[in-house]
This record gives C-alpha cells, sequence and structure tokens, in this order.
C-alpha cells in the first residue's frame, strides 16, 4: 500500500535555533495521526512545513498525487502545491477567524473552495452549501449570516465545512479545539471523528490536549525541542511512555 | 490464534530516579481457536499486563505475541490498527467513548469501521442491547451519562459486536447482575463456539471454572514473585 | 503655447508611463505599476487618466473628456482645460470627432473606431481588493489564475439580493486570462468593452495602468444560472427619446417628479439635433434659443 504521505528528515532552522528536526514518518489513507508537545516544541512549524506553509531547509514531504503518484511537495511549483491546498488538502486553524473570511457569508465561505475549483453554478454551488452546513450541524437559516455573528464553536464547525467541502483526503489541523468550551470540544470532536471516518479522510492533528489525540488519533508523534522523541500508536505511547518527558506528560494531565 | 513466546517488559519510571521495574519474564502461552484460557495470579501480578501486551497497548520489551499473522511485538502502529480492527477484539473494564456519541453508534462502531452497511450494524447493535438489557430509551444517549454496570454491557456488546477471531476480555462480569452474568457467558461461548480464541481475566471464578479450558497462572513470570 | 513642456510632464516621465502602456497593451489586463507622478489636482480627480493621457496625446490630437457621460461636469471641463492649456491641443465634445477621449465612469453610447483611445479614470485598479487585502497575496492569485474568490463576491450579491446586484466595475475577464476591474463604468458598457478602439486604465494613487488592445475578447464574470445582463433603467431618454443609450435619473421637484435623460450628454445632443423628441423634450433648436 502507498503511504498517502511520506516525509522524510525535515528540517526547519530558525536562525541557530532548531524549528523541527530530523522528522521523518509515512501517513496511510485513512490514519490520524497526532503530534504533542508543549508551546515551542516545534509541532506548528512541522505542520507548516508539511503544509506547504513554511518551506523546511532540507527534507521532502512526499504526497500520493491522485495523477502522478507520490510527489515532493517541498520542490514542486508553487502553483501545483496552490492547487493542492485547495483541492485534496485542507487546513484548519486553531482560530477560526484565520481560515474563514469574516467579512463573507456561511454560504460563500463554504462555496469559496468549490468555487476556486471553477464551479460555476450558482444553485449547486448553494446546495452543497446547505448539505455541508447541515453536516457541521449549522442550521440552514444561518446560510446568509456572516461568521462574525457565529460563536466559536459554530465559526470552527463552519471552517471544517469550508475545508472539508471539495472532499479534501489529507486534513492539517493547529489546535482545532483550543479556545473552545469543553462541551463545545466534545460536539467538534464527535463531529470531527465521524467525517474523518466517513470520508476516509487521513489527517495530521496538532495540539497539547492529550485527551484529544486519544479519541481521535491512531497514532501519536511527540515532540520536545524540535525533536520527535516518541513515536507510536496512541493508547500505547500515553499508557506505555518511554520516555522520560513523555511519562512526565502524561502524569501531568488532571483526571477527571 | 494467539502464541506468545518468551516475553518480557519493564517499566522504566524517568521520573522517580528512572527506577526500572520489571514486571514479566520468559512469559510463553498458546491458544488456539475455540479455546478459551484464563490469566490467573494475585492482585499486581501482571495479568492485566499481559493482556495489555498483546493488545499492543503496552510495548513488549522482548519475545514474540503473534496474533494470527502479525506480530504484536515488532508490527507498525498502522499493521496493530488493522489487527485491531478485523482480527483482535478487547472488552475493557473501562468505556471510553466521545462525548456525545448514542449509544446505538458506540455498538455499532466496530462493525461500521470494517465497512458494513449502516443499516445492517445499526440492526445488529440493536440485537446486543437488547439481548444485554440495556433499555431502548437509552439506545440514543451518549452511555458517559449510564451507571457503571450499564457502561460495562454497553462495553460488552460492542466487543461483540464484530467476530474478532481473537478476544481479550477484562473482567466482562464484574459488577453485573445474575440475569446478565448469565447472558454475557452465553455470549462467550457463543464466541468460543464460532471459534474465537480468548483470553480473559475473571475474578468471578463461578464463571472462569464455567468457561475456560485451562488456566494459565502469569506469577509463574512475575519477577521478584515467582521465586 | 504656455511655459509648460508637452502636455504638462516631462518627456522622461511620459516615456516611463508609454512604456507601462505598451507592457499594458502586451499583456491585456495584467496591472502595469508606474511610478505614478503629483499632479496638480487631488487624487481620486482622474491623476491617473490625466497622465494617460499626457503620454498618449500628440499635437494633432483632437481630445474630448467626459465624466459620468457628461462633457459640461466640472471635472470633465477643468482636464480639457488643462490640456488646452499645457498641450495646446484641439478640444471636441463631438464623440466622432475625438481622438483620444478621457473618461470617468463612462463609455460613449457612439461605438468607437480603431483609430480613437478610450482613457479611463480607475480609482481602485485591484477587482480582488474587495475580499482580499493583501497586494501580496492578490497579485499571485492573478499570476496563478486564482480568480474562485471573484465569483465569492458574485455568489455574496445573489445570496443577498436574489440577482446579481454589482451594476458597476463589474468584474470581467480579458482574452481568457486576467481577470479586470473596468473602473466603475455602469455594467451596462461592459459589452462595449469589446471595441474598435484602444482603451487604456489609468490609477494615480495606486500607481497603476492597464489596457485592453482593439477587439480583444472580454467576458463578463457570472454564474450559470444567473447569466450576466447588461441592465438600464427601463425606458426611454425623455430628452431625445433614445430607447438604447444609459440613462441617468433627475429629481426635478419636490413633489417626486423626475425624468430619465441620457447619460451621454453628447450621444443625446446629437439624436436631438437629428430631431428625435422625447416624452419631456423640445425641439433642439428652441432649447438652444
Amino acid at each position: 500500500m502507498t503511504p498517502l504521505l511520506q516525509v522524510e528528515n525535515i528540517a526547519k532552522m530558525y536562525g541557530a535555533r532548531i524549528g523541527c528536526t530530523d522528522v521523518s514518518f509515512d501517513l496511510y489513507p485513512g490514519e490520524v495521526m497526532g503530534i504533542v508537545g508543549e508551546s515551542g516544541s516545534g509541532k506548528s512549524t512541522l505542520l507548516n512545513c508539511l503544509a506547504g506553509h513554511l518551506t523546511p531547509d532540507s527534507g521532502a514531504v512526499r504526497f500520493d498525487t491522485r495523477a502522478e503518484g507520490l510527489r515532493d511537495t517541498v520542490t514542486m511549483s508553487e502553483p501545483e502545491r496552490r492547487m493542492l491546498g485547495r483541492t485534496d488538502w485542507a487546513f484548519v486553524h486553531q482560530h477560526a477567524r484565520d481560515g474563514l473570511r469574516m467579512n463573507v457569508s456561511a454560504g460563500g465561505n463554504v462555496g469559496e473552495r468549490l468555487m476556486a475549483v471553477n464551479a460555476r453554478h450558482y444553485g449547486e454551488i448553494r446546495g452543497k452549501a446547505i448539505d455541508w452546513l447541515g453536516r457541521v450541524e449549522i442550521s440552514e437559516d444561518r446560510i446568509d449570516d456572516r461568521p462574525t455573528a457565529f460563536s466559536g464553536g459554530m465559526q470552527q464547525r463552519l471552517q471544517i465545512a469550508r475545508n472539508l467541502v471539495t472532499g479534501p483526503r489529507l486534513v492539517f489541523m493547529d489546535e482545532p479545539t483550543g479556545g473552545l468550551d469543553v462541551s463545545v470540544q466534545a460536539r467538534l470532536l464527535d463531529l470531527l471523528r465521524g467525517l474523518v471516518r466517513e470520508m476516509g479522510l487521513s489527517a495530521i492533528i496538532v495540539t497539547h490536549d492529550l485527551a484529544v489525540v486519544r479519541l481521535l488519533a491512531d497514532r501519536l508523534m511527540v515532540m520536545k525541542d524540535g525533536h520527535v522523541i516518541e513515536a507510536g500508536l496512541t493508547d500505547q505511547v500515553l499508557d506505555d511512555p518511554q520516555h522520560a518527558y513523555t511519562q512526565l506528560l502524561v502524569s501531568s494531565v488532571l483526571q477527571v | 490464534m494467539i502464541q506468545i513466546e518468551n516475553v518480557s517488559k519493564s517499566f522504566t519510571l524517568h521520573n522517580q530516579g528512572a527506577a526500572v521495574i520489571p514486571v514479566m519474564a520468559g512469559a510463553s502461552l498458546s491458544v488456539t481457536a475455540g479455546e478459551c484460557v484464563a490469566l490467573v495470579g494475585a492482585s499486581g501480578s501482571g495479568k492485566s499486563t499481559l493482556m495489555r501486551m498483546i493488545y499492543g497497548n503496552y510495548l513488549t520489551a522482548s519475545g514474540r505475541i503473534m496474533v494470527g499473522d502479525t506480530d504484536v511485538v515488532t508490527a507498525a502502529p498502522r499493521e496493530i490498527i488493522e489487527l485491531r480492527r478485523r482480527t483482535l477484539g478487547y472488552v475493557s473494564q473501562f468505556l471510553r467513548v466521545v462525548p456525545r456519541v448514542s449509544t446505538l453508534d458506540v455498538v455499532a462502531e466496530p462493525l461500521l469501521v470494517t465497512g458494513t452497511d449502516r443499516e445492517i450494524a445499526t440492526e445488529k447493535a440493536k440485537t446486543l442491547l437488547d439481548r444485554l438489557n440495556i433499555p431502548e430509551r437509552l439506545w440514543q444517549l451518549s452511555p458517559t451519562t449510564f451507571s457503571g454496570g450499564e457502561q460495562q454491557r454497553v462495553n460488552i456488546a460492542r466487543g461483540f459486536a464484530y467476530p474478532y477471531p481473537a478476544l481479550l476480555l477484562d473482567e466482562p462480569t464484574a459488577s453485573l447482575d445474575p440475569t446478565n452474568r448469565a447472558t454475557v457467558l452465553a455470549m462467550i461461548v457463543e464466541a468460543k463456539a464460532r471459534g474465537a480464541a480468548i483470553i480473559g481475566i475473571f475474578h468471578d471464578h463461578a464463571a472462569r471454572d464455567e468457561i475456560c479450558d485451562r488456566q494459565f497462572d502469569v506469577t509463574a513470570f512475575t519477577p521478584g514473585l515467582a521465586a | 503655447m504656455s511655459d509648460y513642456n508637452f502636455a504638462y510632464l516631462d518627456e522622461q516621465t511620459k516615456r516611463m508611463i508609454r512604456r507601462a502602456i505598451l507592457k499594458g497593451l502586451a499583456i491585456p489586463g495584467y496591472q502595469v505599476p508606474f511610478a505614478s507622478r503629483e499632479m496638480p489636482m487631488p487624487y481620486g480627480w482622474g491623476t491617473g487618466g490625466v497622465q494617460v493621457s499626457a503620454a498618449v496625446l500628440t499635437p494633432d490630437d483632437t481630445f474630448k473628456v467626459i465624466d459620468q457621460g457628461a462633457d459640461d461636469t466640472t471635472n470633465a471641463v477643468s482636464i480639457r482645460r488643462f490640456f488646452q492649456k499645457t498641450a495646446g491641443v484641439a478640444v471636441t465634445e463631438e464623440t466622432g470627432e475625438a481622438s483620444v477621449i478621457q473618461t470617468r465612469h463612462r463609455i460613449p453610447e457612439a461605438a468607437l473606431r480603431e483609430d480613437q483611445i478610450l482613457v479611463y479614470q480607475v480609482p481602485i485598479p485591484e477587482p480582488l481588493r474587495f475580499l482580499e487585502p493583501s497586494e501580496v497575496e492578490t497579485r499571485k492569485m492573478h499570476s496563478l489564475e486564482e480568480y474562485g474568490l471573484m465569483h465569492v463576491k458574485l455568489y455574496e450579491d445573489i445570496s443577498q439580493h436574489g440577482a446579481i446586484a454589482t451594476s458597476y466595475a463589474y468584474p470581467v475577464k480579458v482574452e481568457g486570462r486576467y481577470v479586470m476591474d473596468p473602473s466603475p463604468i455602469p455594467k451596462f458598457d461592459n459589452p462595449k468593452l469589446e471595441m474598435a478602439g484602444i482603451q487604456l486604465f489609468g490609477a494615480g494613487r495606486e500607481q497603476r495602468i492597464y489596457a485592453v488592445p482593439p477587439w480583444t475578447r472580454v467576458v463578463s464574470l457570472d454564474f450559470e444560472d444567473y447569466p450576466f445582463e447588461a441592465t438600464k433603467a427601463d425606458h426611454a431618454c425623455d430628452l431625445c427619446g433614445a430607447e438604447d443609450s444609459y440613462l441617468d435619473e433627475l429629481i426635478v421637484d419636490d413633489a417626486g417628479g423626475r425624468m430619465f435623460m441620457c447619460s451621454d450628454t453628447n450621444y443625446c445632443a446629437t439624436r436631438r439635433k437629428a430631431g428625435h423628441v422625447g416624452a419631456q423634450g423640445v425641439p433642439y433648436a428652441e432649447d438652444a434659443a
């Protein structure tokens, strides 16, 4: 089986300081991988390198493109990479306002990715937008409201709808539940899990919340100071952590 | 179906002066299809540890754990995920689910992830919940709000939804009333009959004696206890 | 002749602007940056158009200026006099007699010829600006032909108004490549963008020049189920009776009385001279008297 994403020796330096280094892994179709670590551990740097928002100093990020199989997205041309960004890839930002157009209606936000791949039938675009708002539990009568009129949880769900409407195969998520109330988080997690399963999505989720990865991720990578210090099956890493830092991380979580 | 050869395991507690605690050494066990083996031994002797090693939840330091064609000790994460999806079931004592997902969906999930049609999966889930006496009015609710006994039964229903060729049972009859206990034992017997290889931990000795073909004393492989 | 260099700008500046114009003509619809000069008028009054006119005018040209179709508004009169004074060129109000026409917000009703140049005053040249504030990003979107955003604007229109309500500065795609803001002309004028004349667009404050060469394909963006429509007031001109021209609505008293008249004053006058009379109009000769 061909991996959907093949990451090889990714390194990114900020001057003399390490952003992330020596990162390699394969992600297979349908797999969800979590990346945990504290602030400054390099997990967001890594995510941005993988998603093409940052150019790594070395290494390869090969993606199994529909047309030509595995292609290194680091060296492919910018138009190709941006095309991936609005078709097969999706990026869910921690802050919904970074991933939404706040001055465009909910329907326009969802429809943009469709129009970006040349959908030119208003009725069909609107129909798809309604369908997707329903899937993320936003009622149809909010379709013409702007995200500024939505709660934080709704904005995040709208961002997810906007990202998934073109049926991507790989979703990058940066702290998707960060900054939300616990009850809202639960709803979002449930939604994400359902979508991941129904659409057969692969996802890479960066978070510092171990509960989130336990519920969403099949596999887990633990980062510290720019290095991956431990990786494996999510429940194995959390229940039988090998590295001192991971043990500390796991034991620091408050039990509820 | 399950072949454990000479496995060992120790925990290194880095945050407590890097203390190394050996918990298992030299354990070997083989379970064939249709057989049910009970793990026995005093509390702390490593029954649950061995169970978790088989499931891939704990890393194994050395040895081999073959489940079907997969060596859990060396398998890549995605191979273990696939193993858990289609081959190896696990009924733990604790229900861990995403909040807000209905009981029906929790039970149907193992079928859905293996590609069973939603309608058929839901039907099967209903049959199981009904058999385990979970009132129908609770089916649409999340099991996180249920009592301990109800959660345990939801857990069992989920564990038996997909016909795994190998099953791990951790105290499946704990906190069950006699009627439900009898139902669960009947389900285990049915699983054996269809050829499942089962390893279980039962503090309920009567139940253990009723359904297990033999016992495996893990104390013999626990460093510090065996002597 | 005045003490100014011909057409106010120095020769080097005009050359620089001509290079931008040539590049614009070579890449239809592409916004060419240029070093916009301070002009003796405020930004927003047509500094871009004036610089383009200055760069293309020759002593033999006949110059016409319209503002919203009219030759006799303050802005039009000022610019016309400016070039009369600094370039000494002939001026006219007759569309057909002019070789260079500077316009704000209209295309003349009479079809232009291949020997005519239409110079537009442009306030905001970037059609994507409405939704994407970053210039770096919009330039990238142009270079990669990522124009989905343009339809988001039209989508918003339909979702809010039930139809594409954008009635001026309606975005177009030029020669199948660049999306372009045709300046705030009414969308009624959009079909006329495919013409025999040369069209030059100058944005002074934004320092951009772009162009549409003669007979270039210019398509107004739309949806399959909401096709583009060139709309105008459903009326005939009350002065000349024209049914095919873009109309201004004029409130004539405190009782809600109104009349519609051609926004293109020269077109209206020409028709009236030829004897056409609208519902509230009087024959041309009497009016002049």
